[in-house]
């Protein structure tokens, strides 16, 4: 099994017609996704390499099934998509885009905890979701991820996912779905989210974890690490090193008022029983101890 | 993005919100004259992006014309905290009564906006919460229904603000909560928020912070832009849109996400060394990026030698390689450079440089190796006198 999404998962792109949701969507295509629709309110009646395009979300539903949204719309446009995705009754709407207004994503938290409680958003400023062999939605390169199990992924960065999925593709390592929740200051997915939906998943059997500074996810990740996972769990945790007050590339990473500390982190994991790699390799290593011990 | 204090109070005023008259001052001449207009009393203000500008010398009143000249010159050019006064804001002086504190920002773990309120303003928060935290009134707005009148005047009260200007004070804080969410700000904090004597409330001092990701609806923040505060390569780094962090060591570290980027800082530290910056050239890693970023980290005068760690997701490892080879061939570098070229294609990818390498360009096979090799190279380089 995998969490999130699957091989049956039908998904529409919003912004397919544009120039990297075309790239990224078709490229999710040839992975294996059932890429089933895009929207763009001026080309509903088109196509983009086959796709059919629709004015809405919920003509694109209501037409192929499709019951999670892809968005690659700007920025400007990114909250409206979002509530439109979850008024056409979306379980998961994805968001890529970055670069959007942190008030914009507390905004649309609270909105869809209130009026959409049923819908789960991914991002923004995410790399997306991949079960591997089954269903890659987002920018992940798919070819770099060991389909099968026994581990589960969820991570705050990009590259160091790709980084995660690689050196376990070297040892065979399987998994079951890798979660890229993104390095903005109020994600619509959470380490706590994924950690609950690993836990519960019976393919699952050990969970990687890649946080680092800034906000307190991982502290929280912590707290329901040592009430309640039963399954073991290797973190890392980037930017020990960096100094506070300043914004290390994503918008969410940064150490201020003291609060938000990679060591603060690590030692919340620590205690907590995860197993805390002090870099990738070594994250990667005792993972791989990890599964050699199941 | 950091506002001055003056640029903060001058956009309160634009929501309507009751902030001292004053003017900006680029001399000790420009602060007479503004002082001239304003008339004496007036205060002179150091504007600098920190905290901690009175007990630096950076805040002082000005009884007469002299006194404006006389402080003016003594306070521009101060260093506060590694910040160089280049700039005064010249106000009238105010009878100050009570001093309050308030202030908003997003509360990341609740996912709403925090509201912070007491009635021990004019003296550092953090003491005020250290000495009596119960001093301070916490409330979490969410963003969906903001700051409604009721609960703001519930807020106040619990603040222990005094009653007869309760009202005025609750007026004035929906005003600035609504400035708080149409500026897009990540922070304002006003201390202190003064009562006069004549009853009046007034922002005397702001700190804001603007959301850089919102200037697409803010068409005017290009002002605010041009007054951030960067040393030179974070300047030439922000020109060419790098996501660059100075640091100070003299590993230069290149990589591409974030995430790796900030790894990579903390791997060349783990193995003894000191990064010169933190760089993070996005997803891609064409030619010009490449290159682009390899000039700013060749223009910081303390980098011995380069680090460049990529990743190859999408991007395809012959394509970075043949990135890099291309930049190393645009810019003229005077450091040794270490390549950790992993991901989609790698093998490709170091195929492809193998001809290039020796000399002042090597590949390791590991983040770890190549962290290790760099920083032995500008040990080396650093023990080395130059000619």
């Amino acid at each position: 099994m995998s969490i999130f999404v699957d091989e049956n998962t039908r998904v529409v792109y919003q912004g397919l017609t544009g120039s990297q949701g075309r790239y990224y969507g078709l490229l999710n295509r040839d992975y294996g996704t059932q890429v089933v629709a895009g929207t763009n309110p001026r080309k509903a009646g088109t196509d983009v390499d086959g796709v059919p395009i629709f004015a809405t979300v919920a003509d694109a539903a209501a037409a192929t099934g499709a019951t999670v949204s892809c968005v690659f719309i700007p920025a400007p446009g990114v909250p409206g998509a979002v509530l439109e995705a979850a008024e056409a009754g979306m379980e998961l709407v994805v968001v890529i885009t970055e670069g959007v207004p942190a008030h914009d994503e507390a905004f649309l938290f609270n909105k869809l905890r209130r009026d959409h409680p049923d819908v789960r958003l991914l991002g923004p400023n995410c790399p997306g979701v991949i079960s591997p062999g089954k269903c890659n939605i987002g920018i992940t390169a798919g070819h770099i991820a060991e389909p099968g199990g026994p581990v589960g992924i969820v991570s705050r960065s990009g590259t160091l996912t790709y980084q995660a999925l690689y050196e376990l593709k070297q040892q065979q390592i399987g998994v079951t779905t890798c979660v890229g929740i993104g390095g903005d200051p109020v994600p619509g997915t959470t380490f706590v989210d994924c950690l609950a939906a690993f836990e519960a998943d019976p393919e699952t059997r050990a969970v990687m974890m890649i946080g680092e500074i800034g906000g307190s996810a991982e502290e929280e990740a912590a707290d329901f690490i040592a009430e309640h996972m039963t399954k073991p769990v290797v973190a890392y945790v980037a930017g020990v090193t960096a100094p506070p007050g300043k914004k290390m590339g994503h918008a969410g990473a940064i150490v201020s008022g003291g609060k938000g500390t990679a060591a603060a982190k690590m030692e919340a994991l620590t205690s907590a029983g995860a197993r805390v790699g002090q870099n990738p390799t070594e994250a990667g290593e005792l993972m791989v101890e990890i599964v050699a011990s199941l | 993005m950091d506002l001055f204090e003056h640029q903060g109070k001058e956009l309160f005023a634009r929501y309507g919100l009751p902030v001292p008259t004053g003017e900006v001052a680029y001399s000790p001449d420009d602060a007479v004259a503004a002082a001239q207009r304003l008339g004496v009393p007036v205060v002179v203000k150091a504007q600098v992006h920190t905290g901690g500008r009175g007990k630096a010398g950076g805040v002082k009143l000005a009884a007469d014309l002299d006194a404006v000249r006389s402080h003016a010159a003594g306070i521009l050019g101060l260093d506060i905290s590694g910040h160089i006064v280049r700039r005064l804001w010249i106000e009238q002086a105010s009878d100050i009564a009570e001093e309050y504190y308030a202030s908003f920002t997003l509360d990341r773990s609740a996912r709403k906006h925090l509201g912070m309120l007491s009635a021990e303003g004019g003296v550092d928060i953090e003491t005020v919460a250290a000495r009596d935290p119960d001093a301070i009134a916490r409330i979490h707005i969410d963003p969906v229904d903001g700051l409604t009148q009721p609960a703001c005047r519930q807020w106040v009260q619990a603040a222990r603000i005094p009653g007869a200007v309760a009202d005025v004070v609750a007026d004035v804080l929906v005003t600035l909560y609504g400035a708080y969410v149409d500026a897009d700000a990540d922070l304002v904090e006003v201390n202190p928020l003064i009562v006069t004597s004549g009853g009046d409330v007034v922002l005397l001092d702001s700190k804001v912070t603007l959301d850089a990701n919102s200037t697409f609806r803010h068409d005017d923040y290009a002002q605010y832009e041009a007054t951030q505060t960067r040393d030179e390569r974070e300047q030439a780094a922000h020109s060419k849109r790098l996501q660059y962090v100075g640091l100070d060591g003299s590993v230069g570290v290149i990589a591409n996400g974030a995430g790796l980027a900030m790894s990579t800082v903390d791997v060349v530290n783990q193995v003894g060394g000191s990064p010169a910056n933190f760089l993070d050239i996005g997803g891609g890693a064409n030619a010009e990026v490449m290159a682009g970023a390899l000039e700013v980290i060749n223009n910081d005068p303390a980098v011995r030698a380069i680090l460049i760690n990529i990743f190859g997701g999408i991007t395809r490892g012959e394509e970075i390689a043949a990135g890099i080879i291309e930049a190393t061939r645009r810019v003229d570098i005077d450091s040794p450079i270490v390549i950790r070229l992993d991901g989609t294609n790698a093998a490709e990818g170091r195929e492809l440089l193998e001809p290039h390498l020796g000399g002042a360009l090597m590949m390791e096979p590991t983040m770890l190796d190549a962290a290790r090799r760099a920083v032995e190279l500008a040990g080396a380089a650093g023990g080395q006198v130059q000619p």
